[in-house]
């Protein structure tokens, strides 16, 4: 084979015709037929979303309009309700996630109690079953405590996050405690020593040491409860408290009405924050911190 | 322990090294009053609860409360139990949303909880006598007027002009402070008179509502057809509580069945509503014996087992294609690539789903009009195609995420190995089969099985995109062919006409001992394989 000398005398080794059509050049190929079927229902989703009241058939024609009127339409329908909904609950689940399951990550990592192994070990085994497996009796639960408080019955979105908080240490609580425990335990010695107390020490110290993974963990939490739709679904009873994920159901499968081109603007604008939150979250995900994560 | 100095005078104010306190007792720090307000308002809320549930007689909730609150208490305003102050709040949310849910399906898996056995055997007495209800020959109809007190409809009505009102709980009572007009009241004090439009609105419970006359419910109730006039109605069976039976006006006898929560008549006919009782395994039973419900439970079980493993397969066999071919520094623009291949990742599940189940609607979807050119094939409402769909929209969801894992993967495994391997004059594909293979399975085990538990509970993927469907004719429930258990299980619970919790709770234990196999086989599996390495 011909191989070319460089100017500072070595060899050119990149591969030229035939060769590298065979071992690089169709990768690049392939990879554009890859990128075709990732991108289309994303470019049919824009498309649609731009297609003033397109029906199903109406978007085939991709991008044959551009018009915002759907996007400004949104605004006179539940959407941004469920928007707000969707972030109210969402915020709050994610918050009290971190807080919830940071304190508890805490007190596993720097107290030493009776229970302590065996709590532990519940937590591990709790972990392996999603909450969702019981929505059965989480309705039922619902129905009861919706007497006792009225304002915890069903239709509630505060109800739905005291549910959505339910499942914060399960998952969360061993991701944490592997980061508390990388904190030296010095540390802690020397602030007692100057008199900090234990709080002092765990919103003082600790927390801002470990902000990194208070982050992951809420935005985590945040996009699992803006994604969530079974329990959101048997929880939530009317329009104006859906969160996204439910009111986005409705639009999406309500084939007579069908408001297409709508639930297309709807769905572009839910999907960007969540977009933007998992391209910045890539690194966690590659990194293995999302063990098992696979979203819904 | 004391640190005061001795050297120093006694009456000293000690300024230098004040004794340590913990928050709890220290009422100089502002986060103590921090924690006082919060506490205040957790004791308002459990008070309020406890005294809400007595009021209702549920007394789970009540004695739950009484011990949560005092452990609240406890915990925060002792100097002990420093612990327990950070774990006690994501242990409540654990215990009642996570623990006591998953107990509960256990204990209502054995019951018929559901519709028409939805309360106790009062409840259902009561509720029998009143819907079997006749007009009292020979009395009064009055003019009625239908109000709002307190949230609950209550009949309000005038006899020998005595105003009187009454509600579901509460017998006719006197009210004189109330206004009457042309014999009918017009005003109460503390409720409001519900107009026509309001009425409409409320038809249901307007026209269930039965207001006992006195204390006694054998005196007869108050109804209304109209909203308009009331009459008084007694029961037309008669419940005899020594017997345990209802007697009807022919002579027919319903006897109580502590079995089946029934009044059921030697002809087998029974009276509805039933009662609660402990079936035992007849919900587990009856998924594998019910002739009309084991075949497609069957179906569904067997299909919910494929969906999952085939999911993990696809994704993961062009996931980990696509990472060994990218995992190339001759090809040039491989960033891009990545960023673009993880999108379908990055889009909100649901919406995936509900995208696709436009792109392949049959008659105007994306698919059959233009890329195959007006074709009209059924790919959600044929069986096979709904389950080829099904499995093709995953991979499109799915791949990503195993695109990234193995490409993480594959970057962790040392290029020293595959050099040896080149020296020992192995070819590519031994090379991926005998070296990096083996070491990446060690690393995604867990993440397949993972994968694999996410599948099999995908409630959102099938619910969104097929709803289950294409349903099976002539199954008792509204379940279809690319139904999973966990959506079967919401069909049972919510969508067929009769909600049978307690068949719905005997299917999640089975999801349970399914999912908490396969975390334990998990578990094994990735030991084992990482003694191998």
């Amino acid at each position: 084979m011909a191989r070319k000398t460089l100017a500072n005398g070595e060899n050119d080794t990149r591969l030229r015709g035939a060769r590298w059509w065979k071992e690089v050049g169709w990768k690049h190929v392939f990879a554009i037929l890859v990128i075709i079927y990732c991108l289309f229902p994303l470019l049919y989703v824009i498309s649609a979303s731009l297609n003033p009241g397109g029906t199903l058939t109406g978007s085939n024609d991709l991008f044959s309009t551009f018009s915002g009127a759907n996007y400004a339409n949104l605004l006179d329908t539940d959407y941004p309700t469920w928007a707000l909904n969707s972030f109210i609950v969402s915020s709050a689940t994610a918050v009290g996630t971190v807080v919830m399951a940071a304190a508890a990550a805490y007190a596993f990592s720097r107290f030493r109690f009776k229970g302590r192994r065996g709590g532990l070990t519940t937590l591990l085994i709790i972990q392996m079953f999603p909450q969702m497996l019981a929505f059965v009796a989480i309705f039922l639960l619902v129905l009861t405590l919706g007497e006792v408080f009225p304002f915890l019955g069903v239709g509630s979105n505060l109800q739905l996050i005291a549910i959505y908080l339910g499942g914060a240490l399960g998952s969360n609580t061993f991701l944490m405690y592997g980061f508390f425990n990388t904190v030296p335990d010095s540390i802690d010695e020397a602030a007692r020593i100057d008199g900090a107390t234990h709080a002092q020490i765990f919103w003082g110290i600790i927390m801002r040491l470990v902000t990194p993974i208070l982050a992951v963990v809420g935005l985590l939490s945040f996009v699992a409860s803006y994604g969530e739709f079974i329990l959101a679904r048997i929880v939530l009873s009317r329009p104006e408290n859906y969160t996204l994920a439910v009111g986005m159901y409705v639009w999406g499968t309500d084939e007579r009405n069908a408001p297409w081109s709508l639930f297309a603007a709807g769905a572009v604008v839910a999907a960007i924050p969540i977009i933007a939150l998992f391209l910045y979250l890539q690194k966690y995900i590659v990194g293995g911190l999302l063990a098992g994560g696979v979203k819904g | 322990m004391s640190t005061e100095p001795t050297t120093q005078p006694p009456r000293l104010e000690q300024t230098t090294q004040p004794p340590r306190l913990s928050h709890a007792r220290d009422i100089s720090r502002p986060g103590f009053y921090v924690k006082l307000v919060l506490m205040m308002l957790v004791n308002a809320f459990g008070v309020y609860g406890i005294m809400a549930s007595y009021g209702l007689e549920e007394w789970g909730v009540l004695a739950f409360l009484v011990v949560a609150l005092i452990v609240a208490d406890y915990v925060y305003f002792s100097k002990r139990a420093l612990a327990g102050k950070y774990l006690y709040p994501g242990l409540l949310f654990l215990v009642v949303f996570q623990i006591y849910v998953m107990v509960t399906t256990a204990v209502v898996s054995f019951t018929n909880y559901g519709d028409g056995h939805n309360d106790d055997k009062e409840a259902a007495v009561t509720q029998i006598q009143r819907t079997s209800d006749r007009r009292v020959d020979g009395t009064p109809t009055y003019p009625v007027t239908v109000l709002d007190r307190g949230g609950d409809v209550a009949f309000a009505i005038v006899d020998d002009g005595t105003p009187l009102v009454g509600d579901a709980d509460e017998p006719l009572t006197e009210v004189p402070d109330a206004t009457v007009t042309d014999g009918r009241v017009t005003e109460v004090p503390g409720a409001d008179v519900l107009d026509f439009a309001q009425i409409q609105e409320r038809q249901d419970e307007v026209l269930s509502l039965r207001v006992d006359v006195t204390d006694n419910p054998d005196d007869g109730w108050l109804r209304t057809d109209n909203a308009s006039t009331a009459y008084i109605a007694k029961s037309l069976l008669v419940y005899d509580e020594a017997a345990d039976t209802f007697t009807d006006p022919e002579g027919k006898v319903y006897l109580a069945d502590p079995d089946q929560g029934l009044f059921v008549a030697e002809d087998g006919s029974s009276l509805l509503p039933g009662w609660r009782v402990t079936v035992g395994f007849e919900n587990y039973t009856v998924m594998f014996t019910d002739s009309r419900l084991a075949g497609p439970f069957a179906s569904i079980l067997t299909w919910t087992f494929a969906f999952s493993i085939l999911s993990v397969l696809t994704t993961f066999a062009l996931g980990l294609f696509l990472a060994v071919v990218f995992n190339d520094a001759r090809v040039k623009g491989r960033r891009i690539y990545r960023a673009l291949f993880i999108l379908p990742y990055a889009f909100p599940g649901f919406l995936a789903a509900l995208v696709w189940r436009g792109l392949l609607n049959e008659d105007f979807g994306y698919i059959n009009e233009v890329l195959l050119g007006g074709a009209s094939i059924p790919w959600l409402a044929d069986g096979n195609l709904a389950k080829l769909s099904v499995l093709g929209v995953n991979l499109w969801l799915g791949f990503p995420y195993m695109f990234l894992v193995a490409t993480g993967a594959l970057q962790a495994i040392p290029d020293e190995l595959t050099e040896a391997a080149v020296m020992d004059g192995a070819g590519p594909v031994r090379r991926f089969w005998r070296i990096t293979l083996p070491l990446l399975l060690v690393a995604v085990a867990p993440l397949l099985i993972a994968s694999f538990a996410f599948n099999f509970n995908n409630f959102s993927l099938i619910y969104m995109l097929t709803g289950g469907g294409p349903n099976y004719p002539g199954a008792p429930l509204p379940i279809g062919e690319t139904d999973i258990l966990i959506s079967m299980i919401y069909a049972v619970a919510f969508e067929s006409g009769i909600r049978r919790y307690g068949l719905a709770s005997a299917m999640s234990i089975i999801i349970f001992v399914v999912v908490g196999l396969v975390s334990w086989l998990g578990f094994r599996q990735t030991r084992k394989l990482e003694e191998v390495m």
